[in-house]
């Protein structure tokens, strides 16, 4: 598989700020890439570089295997749907979609005929005269993804494109995106801070943190092996206990739907704080004899056979369940 | 589908742009920086400059040489000190006015006002703003003269005598309200405060409803709310209009010279000085003091955060 | 959002406050229409509308009237050119200096108008450059960029800068942008920005008095006759006149940018 995108050690600084701080990474031709993180991590900032709207302070990126330090992001073989979408407000919905076909001097039948198709793939057919202002939120995230789609770009960069969608469209449209992905065979690069929504979409995630990345890996790989305490407790929920647990100079991680009472080939005594009905299950939070917190999730509901608060227990799981962080 | 090959003049003009973000803005800002920074700022040196130099007593002629025998002139003549601390108690006087006038509209506006009400109201506030100058004043020299509308009125009304007693008060009276510093007050009023309503407005507007409602919620009596909370927000407000009715009183050299006494105010005195009297050094010096005074004006306004309610 | 009625001590005080503002227009109306050509008599003592017939045959109302629209055209232009170049640049970029630069801007209208006057004219002086319609064009041009400047900025402003990125990622390179993205959403802000700026060119005259030698625009033509009045109803009309003709391009403006951004007085 060739390559899409490749950052090589990309620094970005604001004045005194690195908002990145020596980041490498490639991305492969037809993959779901996504970058994840807290805001102010530096992901955005990576997107921005491959669009062409930002260079970096130092470092190269390579699009399509081309150094593009000095490539306007008008020549670039690239395209993204932004987060407020930006729609141009003074046009209708076709004149948004056919624009980059009209400025590079397509005849306006093709135009048309491209367009609608488009419109039609992202189930907008009938909506082209409309003005962006009479679109729903949901609706004018298919706008600027089939404006940018229509292009047929190399990489389709988005950038937190589900932001401004309610819980329900949202999820709908993760699975849209994905099907969308494949269907059209286009490199997705997805920026976004919901955990959730990297996990389901993506073929790869990248972890940013501080203007680095923590971690790069599949989906499995980022959840089951976290490298970093960090990645642990932002990818899903985790405890990150002290190394001594495993005998280790390391600290540890164990997931809570990984622990049981009384079971595993590594147990340690706890101390009940609070019981927490999920619905599902039951979440216990708890305290270890040196004052470490951790919790567990439980599939246990009835009050009667859960410990009480203030009771000692013993939190047990298998050694394969605990993941060994490097910092 | 590949981008647009880039090729040509303007592309590679394009491409060059993009990667100095910093030429592009050098470029916007070049031909209006030329303009005011250069042109404009330039003669406004030039006029400070020109308060270094001194008029010859005999010949009447400018004697390009730097002496600060006009400045002496300026500071030893006490007149001169006068028509300073008239134009500036002038101004002040005008400011709380408009303040006081303006308030209760822009008020209505920011609070009760919606929909076709409010636009209305913005209209009615916008078109005395930006309506000719001259026909403002000349329509106050038409009511204020003798035989004008308000000496008819105060007639009709069986007061001549009120109007009279009034105009009989030293400094501000006169012989009629066309030539009185009370005339004068009243139109300057009237001109300028269009400029406090809408920067007051401005700000009222931007005090949260809900901020409002929380005061009133935590027990504060209407009142209460309105002096610790509407106030104090609408302050900066005030401020930035009083930028405008501050500086544009103490510039006026019109209205003093049409409606008002012999007693000078800065701006008579520049244009007179400049003019019939040809001493433009003095005429430099004199112009010096409404620069410093806004110069000092504009440092607090800023201060009290005025700027971001213009 | 709730709405609750304005205590009646507030309607009354504003009420009040706008017959202020509105009432001695009504003056300049009755005055035109006084057979009383020798004071200001009021009331007046017959109506008549011959002044309107008078004032139109007059020459010299009509020399200044050409003079007023060529110079407020003129100086329009360049402060749309100026003031949208000067908006471009500042909206987004940050710099060392921006305050002053901005500071700038605003200082042809921070400072009283005598100022800028006095200080052209005496630079006009210096630089030998003697009296003309360009000399009244160059003072007019210098404090109405920033009428349009703050109506660009603000629409500006409000404009999402993606969109600008947006066009950029379509393909669309600065020009093409600027043509199809900046230009559409700027034009009725900058059509608004140039009827103020030209409402206000119209206007003026402590700056004129200035920097129009022995030129007469109309402002000049209406203070002589105010300092020393011939025929009184004439300049009455002529008043009359100004007025309305004013009034339309602010009247337009408003509608330009009605429920975008607020025109405003930012900046007269």
């Amino acid at each position: 598989m060739t390559e899409a995108v490749r950052f090589e050690e990309v620094v970005r600084s604001f004045g005194r700020v690195r908002a990145l701080d020596g980041v490498s990474f490639s991305v492969a031709d037809g993959e779901f890439f996504s970058m994840l993180g807290p805001s102010g991590s530096g992901k955005t900032t990576c997107l921005r570089l491959i669009a062409g709207f930002d260079r970096p302070t130092s470092g190269d990126v390579f699009i399509a295997g081309k150094r593009c330090a000095d490539t306007p992001p008008w020549e670039r073989d690239v395209n993204t749907v932004f987060q407020d979408y930006a729609l141009f407000p003074h046009m209708t919905v076709v004149e948004n979609v056919t624009y980059g076909l009209m400025v590079r001097g397509v005849d306006q039948r093709a135009r048309l005929d491209k367009a609608e198709a488009m419109l039609a793939s992202v189930a907008l057919g009938g909506f082209g005269d409309r003005r962006p202002a009479a679109l729903s939120g949901g609706q004018r995230q298919r706008v600027a993804l089939a404006r940018a789609l229509v292009l047929e770009p190399r990489v389709l960069l988005l950038d937190e494109p589900l932001g401004a969608l309610d819980l329900k469209l949202r999820q709908q449209m993760q699975g849209e995106l994905k099907a969308l992905q494949r269907r059209v065979g286009i490199t997705f690069i997805y920026v976004t801070h919901d955990q959730g929504e990297a996990l389901a979409m993506s073929d790869r995630i990248a972890v940013f943190s501080h203007g680095r990345i923590e971690q790069i890996g599949s989906p499995r790989d980022i959840y089951d092996r976290p490298r970093t305490s960090f990645v642990a407790d932002f990818v899903g929920a985790a405890n990150v206990l002290p190394g001594s647990v495993l005998g280790s100079r390391h600290p540890v991680a164990i997931r809570p739907e990984r622990l049981r009472l009384g079971e595993g080939e590594l147990q340690f005594d706890a101390t009940v704080a609070a019981r927490h009905f999920l619905g599902a299950g039951t979440r216990l939070e708890a305290q270890l004899a040196d004052g470490t917190a951790i919790a567990a999730l439980l599939a246990e509901t009835d009050p009667e056979r859960l410990p009480a608060e203030g009771a000692v227990i013993r939190l047990g799981a298998d050694r394969a369940s605990f993941l060994e962080l490097a910092h | 589908m590949s981008a647009v090959a880039g090729a040509g003049l303007g592309a590679a003009i394009g491409r060059s742009l993009w990667r100095r973000s910093g030429l592009v803005t050098f470029l916007l800002l070049l031909p209006p920086m030329l303009w005011l920074g250069v042109v404009y700022t330039g003669s406004l040196f030039a006029l400070l400059a020109q308060s270094l130099f001194a008029l010859d007593e005999f010949s009447g002629v400018i004697l390009y040489e730097p002496t600060l025998s006009t400045w002496r002139q300026f500071l030893s003549e006490p007149s001169n000190l006068d028509i300073v601390l008239r134009t500036l108690v002038m101004a002040a006087c005008v400011t709380i006015a408009c303040a006081v006038v303006a308030f209760p509209i822009a008020y209505l506006m920011a609070r009760y006002a919606q929909g076709r009400w409010k636009a209305l109201l913005y209209v009615l506030v916008m078109l005395p703003l930006w309506s000719s100058y001259l026909v403002k004043v000349y329509a106050w020299k038409l009511i204020l003269a003798k035989e004008g509308a308000i000496t008819w009125i105060f007639g009709q009304m069986g007061l001549p005598w009120l109007l009279d007693g009034i105009l009989a008060i030293p400094l501000i009276g006169g012989p009629s309200l066309s030539v009185s510093y009370l005339g004068m007050f009243l139109v300057f009023t009237y001109l300028w405060v269009p400029f406090m309503i809408l920067p007051v407005e401005a700000a009222l507007e931007r005090v949260p409803r809900r901020l409002l409602e929380a005061s009133g919620d935590l027990g504060a009596p209407p009142g209460m709310t309105f002096r610790k909370i509407i106030l104090p927000l609408a302050f900066p407000g005030v401020v930035a209009g009083s930028i405008f009715t501050f500086s544009l009183t103490m510039g006026d050299y019109i209205l003093p010279y049409v409606i008002g006494s012999s007693r000078l105010f800065i701006g008579q005195v520049v244009y007179l000085q400049q003019g019939t009297a040809g001493n433009v050094p003095l005429a430099a010096a004199f112009s010096v003091v409404p620069i410093v005074v806004m110069a000092i004006y504009l440092a607090v306004a800023r201060r009290l955060g005025a700027f971001d309610a213009l | 959002m709730r709405y609750e009625r304005a205590p009646a001590g507030l309607t009354i005080a504003a009420v009040l406050g706008l017959l202020f503002l509105h009432l001695p227009m009504a003056f300049i109306f009755l005055y035109a229409l006084t057979t009383e050509d020798k004071s200001y008599q009021f009331p007046p003592p017959g109506l008549t509308l011959q002044w309107f017939a008078v004032a139109w045959s007059r020459q010299d109302v009509w020399a200044a009237l050409g003079l007023s629209v060529r110079v407020a055209a003129l100086a329009t232009l360049v402060a749309m050119i100026l003031g949208t170049l000067a908006a471009l640049a500042l909206v987004r970029a940050r710099f060392f200096g921006k305050e002053t630069v901005t500071l700038l801007l605003i200082l042809p209208i921070a400072l009283p108008g005598i100022i800028t006057g006095i200080a052209l004219r005496s630079a006009f002086g210096i630089m030998e450059i003697p009296f003309s319609f360009w000399t009244i064009v160059i003072g007019h041009a210098t404090f109405c960029v920033v009428v349009v400047y703050n109506n660009a900025i603000a629409r500006l402003r409000r404009t999402s800068g993606s969109i600008i990125e947006a066009s950029f990622d379509l393909g669309a390179g600065p020009w093409l942008t600027f043509r199809h993205v900046v230009l559409p959403n700027l034009a009725t802000a900058l059509l608004a920005g140039g009827m103020l700026a030209f409402a206000l060119s119209f206007d003026e005259v402590i700056v004129t008095t200035f920097t129009a030698g022995q030129q007469t625009t109309l402002p000049i033509w209406m203070l002589s006759e105010l300092v020393r009045p011939r025929q009184r109803p004439v300049t009455n009309v002529v008043a009359v006149f100004v007025f309305v003709l004013t009034l339309v391009p602010i009247l337009l403006a408003y509608r330009l940018t009605r429920g975008t951004d607020s025109v405003a007085g930012s900046g007269k």
